[in-house]
């Protein structure tokens, strides 16, 4: 059995300093999914995306309101450890950002964090995290040289290999094609597709050929505001709100 | 405007930026020249001291006599008399101090009736009284025997006594360096006790000591009649040198350092003796109040500490910059912390050398010194030594270090550091596993800034434990070994010294050249390594970029 809302986001407002960003957000994602987050440049879904592992913590003078919930269990709630969290939510980057070490230590990076040093472990975990991202039969003979010797799509997904290294429940995706060419780009949509076998994912992007191609449900974000929340399908064909049809027929971007 | 309407115009007021342009290129031009220049002179002077010049006979008019001056040219000038006339004149090295009280003679080129290069000059290097300059007249040993410079075995001869004097010199450094110096430490040692005991602070035999005292007296008897022995040896042969103008002057075996033939020489002979003198200047120790022999302690003693201050430097300066920059709220406080940081490397450098001589010569110096040492008759720590002048030099340097990590640590992507915290890593696991390898090369930056700087720097160390001779060096053979309270020479110090404090500046000149040139090499050098490590790092960190 699958929930259908396995990240519930109730009732939720975001603001930086005096400014807000997210309106008052109610939507459920549902588990083992792809959901799509899309809207205009500043709309407000990578602020969405990025408290759903508490990423904007970092940020300064950030508040909320309402709540986000993880299968049930407030990411807000003061007993919840942001480490512990993270450990089960892995993202991945509009730029992909591999740290200057070894492909395998890349991979590895979240176990080692974890204090998990296990030879053994840590070799069935790179094997089991690239062939996953689709990158083993590419990189199993250079392990260990540096991640900057791959290519700009190959380190893209050494870098989702690194995300679900640790086995998280929820992979966030931030424009993870963003800085890809296109060959890339279709190589990492079919790699979404088969992970969420595995992970309840949840990618904004920019670009609607690629919500339609690899989601699920797709969330229409426009100043802060969810517009529409729905099937890929009807969103992208029947839209029920006037400002997503504007938006996906590239009425105003 | 006529050329205002003329979008291509190639003269008036679109052309007024080029003076700029020019004005800037001479600015950069006579910077690169003034740079080579003092490059150029430094390393022109310095290699010059090196090179054997060739030996002359002048023979000058003096007083209606003729008389014979044998030496080398230092230079050639024109002199003005008060009353205005102009004289020609060249300052010749002639040696001999014995015979004629100054090395160093002005002739007036219109007394000069003739001037000859005689082969068998000999140019001889001795411990005291600065070279000779003559002929070889002959070895009178101390057994009677004597050997004139006519004999076929006399060249053989010579080289053996230089040789064997050599070794009695080492000898005699042995044993009054390591045995006597032993003896002596051993006897203060049991005095001490002595007096402990029969002020009943410590318990324990005093006729035992006494046994002992008398057993390392009659040691010290021994070795000193030893160094006697020794001693008489190296004064019982003898090397006489004939003057040009016919005197003799004999040169005590024990004395004798290196005979070198000048005017026989050929080019390659030269060039050995050049690499010669640069091999005894790097390694031996100096002579005559400096102006002879080499700098090897003052090389050392940069060099240590050097490193020693970038041991320091480095951790103090590095986790300084985390805290400011990965840690504290950005607020009023810290930006005031980080303008004063900035300012501290404002701050005259004497200012840190009366620092380091309040606080860790006179404090932590006196402390260490109470805690560990409370029976010393002299200051150990609490007195100038090379750990506190390394961290002055530290002090000094830290801003250099802090603000180079800084940046460094800004440089780091954000989103490398997302990504590790997105992989579960706490804050201080992001640091250390991923931004600060990231930014390691800057920070070496950072530390190649600091040793450049804190090698050069002269002033705060005169105040800290810098001397003009120190013979111990601060690492060497004597257990402990490192000897941190140790006072040490240092070259920039030694330049000083050199120029300004030296008895007889003429024969120091060429040392000054020789050693600031050697204390330029040593500075590039050391900042060339900390740079090939700094790009060794950077391949390996080298950052993604699209």
């Amino acid at each position: 059995m699958t929930r259908d809302d396995f990240i519930a986001v109730e009732n939720f407002s975001f603001f930086y300093g005096e400014k807000q960003a997210l309106h008052d957000i109610d939507m459920a994602i549902p588990e083992r999914r792809v959901t799509a987050l899309i809207g205009p440049s500043g709309c407000g879904k990578s602020t969405l995306l990025r408290n759903m592992n508490r990423m904007n913590d970092l940020i300064e003078g950030v508040r909320h309101r309402g709540d986000i919930r993880l299968n049930g269990h407030s990411l807000y709630d003061p007993k919840v450890e942001v480490i512990s969290l993270r450990k089960r939510v892995g993202m991945v980057f509009q730029k992909y950002n591999p740290f200057a070490k070894t492909v395998y230590e890349n991979v590895v990076f979240s176990l080692r964090v974890a204090g998990r040093n296990r030879k053994r472990e840590l070799d069935e975990v790179v094997e089991r995290s690239l062939r996953s991202a689709a990158l083993w039969d590419e990189v199993k003979d250079r392990l260990h040289d540096s991640a900057f010797g791959l290519s700009g799509g190959q380190q893209q997904r050494l870098c989702i290999a690194r995300a679900i290294a640790n086995q998280p429940e929820i992979l966030l995706m931030d424009e993870p094609c963003a800085a890809l060419d296109p060959t890339a780009t279709l190589k990492i949509e079919s790699l979404i597709r088969e992970l969420k076998e595995q992970f309840t994912i949840v990618i904004v992007t920019h670009n609607m050929e690629q919500a339609t191609r690899c989601s699920d449900r797709t969330a229409f974000l426009y100043m802060g505001r969810l517009i529409e929340y729905g099937d890929t399908k009807q969103v992208f064909e029947n839209p029920r709100e006037e400002e997503t049809e504007a938006y996906i027929s590239g009425r105003f971007s | 405007m006529a050329d205002s309407s003329n979008a291509f115009a190639t003269t008036g007021r679109s052309r007024r930026g080029e003076p700029f342009v020019w004005l800037t290129a001479a600015g950069l031009t006579i910077g690169v020249i003034l740079t080579l220049g003092l490059l150029g002179l430094v390393v022109v002077k310095g290699l010059e001291v090196f090179w054997p010049d060739r030996l002359e006979v002048f023979e000058v008019d003096q007083d209606g006599a003729t008389e014979s001056v044998a030496g080398y040219l230092v230079q050639d000038r024109t002199r003005r008399d008060l009353d205005g006339a102009t004289h020609e004149e060249i300052q010749v090295f002639r040696g001999n101090l014995e015979l004629y009280g100054e090395k160093f003679l002005f002739l007036d080129k219109a007394d000069i009736r003739d001037t000859s290069r005689p082969d068998d000059l000999l140019l001889v290097e001795r411990m005291e009284g600065g070279h000779v300059i003559g002929t070889a007249a002959r070895i009178e040993f101390g057994d009677g025997a004597r050997v004139g410079a006519e004999d076929p075995e006399f060249g053989d001869r010579l080289e053996a006594l230089i040789e064997e004097n050599e070794e009695r010199r080492k000898e005699l450094k042995e044993i009054e360096k390591d045995q006597i110096g032993r003896n002596a430490k051993q006897v203060k040692e049991l005095t001490l006790r002595r007096r402990l005991i029969e002020d009943g602070v410590e318990s324990g035999s005093i006729e035992a000591i006494d046994a002992e005292l008398q057993e390392l007296q009659a040691e010290f008897a021994r070795l000193d009649e030893e160094r006697g022995e020794i001693r008489e040896r190296l004064e019982a042969d003898r090397f006489l040198v004939a003057s040009a103008d016919g005197r003799e002057l004999g040169i005590a075996g024990g004395e004798l350092l290196h005979v070198f033939e000048p005017n026989r020489a050929g080019f390659f002979a030269r060039l050995g003796e050049t690499l010669r003198r640069m091999w005894s200047f790097l390694s031996d120790d100096p002579r005559e109040a400096n102006t002879e022999g080499g700098v090897y302690p003052a090389i050392f003693g940069t060099v240590v500490m050097t490193l020693v201050m970038s041991i320091f430097v480095t951790p103090f300066g590095v986790i300084a910059a985390i805290y400011l920059r990965e840690y504290a709220k950005q607020g009023p406080l810290v930006r005031a912390v980080r303008i004063s940081v900035n300012n501290l490397a404002g701050v005259p450098s004497i200012v840190f050398g009366v620092f380091g001589l309040a606080f860790f010569i006179y404090f932590v110096g006196g402390v260490v010194d109470g805690w560990f040492f409370p029976n010393a008759e002299e200051p150990v720590y609490k007195s100038g030594g090379i750990l506190w002048a390394s961290l002055t030099l530290a002090l000094l340097t830290v801003p250099v270090v802090i603000v180079a990590t800084e940046e460094a640590l800004a440089a780091v992507p954000r989103g490398v550091r997302e990504a590790a915290l997105a992989c579960g890593a706490s804050k201080w696991q992001a640091i250390q596993r991923v931004v600060l390898p990231a930014s390691l090369p800057g920070i070496l930056t950072g530390v190649i800034l600091a040793m450049a700087r804190g090698a050069g720097e002269v002033a705060p160390l005169m105040l800290v434990g810098v001397v003009k001779s120190a013979p111990d060096l601060p690492i060497d053979a004597a257990a402990p070994f490192i000897h941190p309270e140790r006072q040490f020479m240092h070259l920039g110090f030694h330049i000083y010294d050199l120029g300004f404090q030296s008895p007889d500046s003429e024969a120091a000149k060429p040392m000054v050249f020789a050693t600031t040139l050697l204390l330029i090499f040593i500075v590039v050098v050391m900042n060339l390594s900390a740079i090939i490590i700094r790009n060794r790092l950077r391949k390996k960190y080298a950052t993604s970029s699209f």
